[in-house]
């Protein structure tokens, strides 16, 4: 068939489907087209795309064979186009997607854990057995601030003195900027051959521990711990897992393995960020204990008990949810 | 979307074309937006995000400690979701979309939320040490203009394809060509044909001048039967 009779035969069938993939592109409630034509576009694509092949398979004009490709193009996100039903999707992504995620990555986990646990022992049982090493992590104005925090005096513990006078509210978001900042941080620089997350995670560990160390030996337990016991368990287990999934990303870029660099890499982020999602749902719930809670005047020992009860959940939750049920992995 | 009918084209090394053959056995072809554009369209961004950052902090700032937190939150969702919100939309922030590129999968289809958040959270690491230099470089040395984002999400970032009128030939004398045409040939005939009226008079006829031994004909008259052997091929011989 010559083209001007191919042109002539199936103008009208193109402009048709022209036609209903700008209607498909609208959103539902403006849509102009029938339902039944609507219904029919699967059958249209595949006419469309087997008269485009016809057409440049037998080398017909590159003006008409572009436009094919044109339709071909705008009616393929069309047909293959995800849909999301996220709130089901997070609902059971907190059911057992995420601890199932987290226990199919548990080598990572414990090297994460390690890497942070670790360090943060020896330097806070260093900086509790000695008063000067504290600086060799933070400089003075840091360590004098957080001093203040925690003094006994202060009316509001875990806030230094200026901070002292902004309400909850204001804390809940400042944790939600710095904390999952750093959770999201943590994770990406993983990508870096996994030395950035390695770092991170090294880093935290040695503050941290350093803190609670020097704040101990200066024999301010009465606020301190109290205060960061709670949402603890949250925020440090959300911090090692951030850095699970950034190791994942290290590992595929360093050992990727059979599938190959690209595909261990790709298949290692969706894995990752089921992890990171997680976390970050975490660190969200940790700053708003940690705004309203940890700072509230409850005395020590109902903030340990509720401490120990979080602790617990946590752990529970990520270890047993989700386990032994249908389509499990 | 430019085109490539030539099979020869499709392994061309140099070229920034990605393609993808789909379910129904035909082959998407996407042209792939380089570095400088998608520099733009991050610059646009980064006012556009610039100015967010001051309205809010101009307005909520008359609300005391709610108002603090709703900044704060307001800050962490721009520095770190504002992509992903637009992506997920219509595939391309108010830059991209500005510059006329926008996101989508490896296969074709719209960028998905997992893959969404993933290239945006890698920015962090696409951007060290400074202004998106480890992007840049991971850009240039693979294919498809991919930064450690993009390759770990399987996303592309492409032009978006633009409405082109369906051009004409100019003229409707047929005429058979004096001497037998191979396919490679006739399609060269026809793209000229149907590009010439975007092209200068002058052009055109410089163009149809290297081909005055098979025409007989100069200049504008050459370009004449061009177009007239252009239709022949199209509609018969």
């Amino acid at each position: 068939m010559r083209q001007e009779a191919f042109e002539a035969e199936n103008r009208a069938l193109w402009e048709e489907i022209d036609d209903l993939i700008e209607d498909l592109h609208r959103p539902k409630r403006n849509r102009r087209s029938e339902l039944s034509d609507q219904m029919r576009f699967p059958e249209f694509y595949r006419r469309l795309c087997s008269q485009y092949a016809l057409a440049r398979s037998r080398r017909f004009s590159p003006a008409l064979v572009a436009y094919l490709h044109g339709l071909v193009l705008r009616g393929h996100p069309l047909l293959y186009r995800r849909k999301a039903g996220w709130l089901w999707r997070l609902l059971d992504f907190l059911y057992r997607g995420f601890p199932r995620a987290l226990r199919r990555n548990r080598g990572y986990f414990y090297l994460s854990l390690a890497t942070f646990l670790l360090p943060a022992l020896m330097m806070g049982i260093g900086c509790y057995l000695q008063e000067d090493l504290i600086y060799t992590v933070l400089d003075e104005q840091s360590v004098a601030e957080m001093e203040s925090a925690y003094d006994p005096a202060n009316d509001h513990p875990g806030r230094s003195p200026e901070r002292g006078s902004e309400t909850d509210f204001t804390m809940f978001g400042f944790y939600i900027l710095n904390n999952i900042g750093i959770g999201f941080r943590t994770f990406a620089l993983g990508i870096l051959l996994g030395v950035g997350t390695l770092f991170l995670l090294l880093f935290n560990g040695v503050v941290i521990g350093g803190v609670a160390g020097h704040l101990s030996r200066l024999g301010y337990q009465e606020t301190f711990w109290p205060f960061v016991s709670g949402h603890g368990a949250f925020e440090l287990t959300a911090i090692v897992i951030c850095g699970a999934a950034g190791l994942l990303m290290g590992k595929a870029v360093l050992a990727p393995g059979p599938l190959g660099r690209l595909e261990t890499l790709k298949r290692h982020a969706q894995e990752a960020l089921q992890l990171v999602m997680g976390a970050a749902l975490m660190l969200l719930v940790a700053a708003f204990i940690e705004a309203f809670w940890s700072s509230s005047g409850f005395s020590p020992e109902v903030k340990y008990l509720v401490a120990a009860a979080l602790w617990l959940w946590v752990i529970l939750y990520l270890v047993f949810m989700g386990r032994g049920q249908s389509g499990s992995h | 979307m430019g085109t490539q009918i030539s099979e020869k084209g499709f392994n061309a090394p140099i070229d920034t074309l990605g393609y993808y053959e789909i379910p129904e056995g035909v082959r998407l072809e996407f042209r792939l937006a380089g570095p400088v554009v998608r520099a733009a369209a991050w610059a646009i961004d980064a006012l556009i995000r610039s100015l967010l950052y001051l309205v809010l902090s101009l307005v909520l700032a008359l609300f005391g400690g709610v108002g603090m937190a709703i900044l704060l939150i307001g800050f962490f969702l721009i520095e770190w979701f504002y992509p992903v919100i637009f992506e997920l939309h219509n595939g391309a922030t108010p830059g991209k979309r500005m510059m006329g590129i926008l996101v989508i999968q490896d296969n074709g289809t719209p960028v998905t939320p997992a893959a969404s958040v993933i290239r945006n959270l890698l920015r962090t690491a696409d951007f060290l040490p400074f202004l998106y230099a480890t992007g840049l470089i991971t850009m240039l040395i693979n294919r498809q203009f991919k930064r450690l984002g993009d390759l770990a999400a399987g996303t592309l970032v492409v032009y978006r394809g633009q409405d082109r009128q369906r051009t004409e030939i100019p003229t409707d004398e047929i005429e058979k060509p004096p001497l037998d045409l191979s396919e490679d040939e006739q399609l060269t005939l026809l793209a000229f044909s149907e590009r010439a009226e975007g092209l200068t008079g002058d052009r055109r006829e410089e163009l149809a001048d290297f081909l005055s031994e098979v025409t007989g004909r100069s200049g504008n008259k050459g370009v004449e039967a061009l177009y007239s052997y252009a239709n022949w091929i199209l509609k018969g011989r």
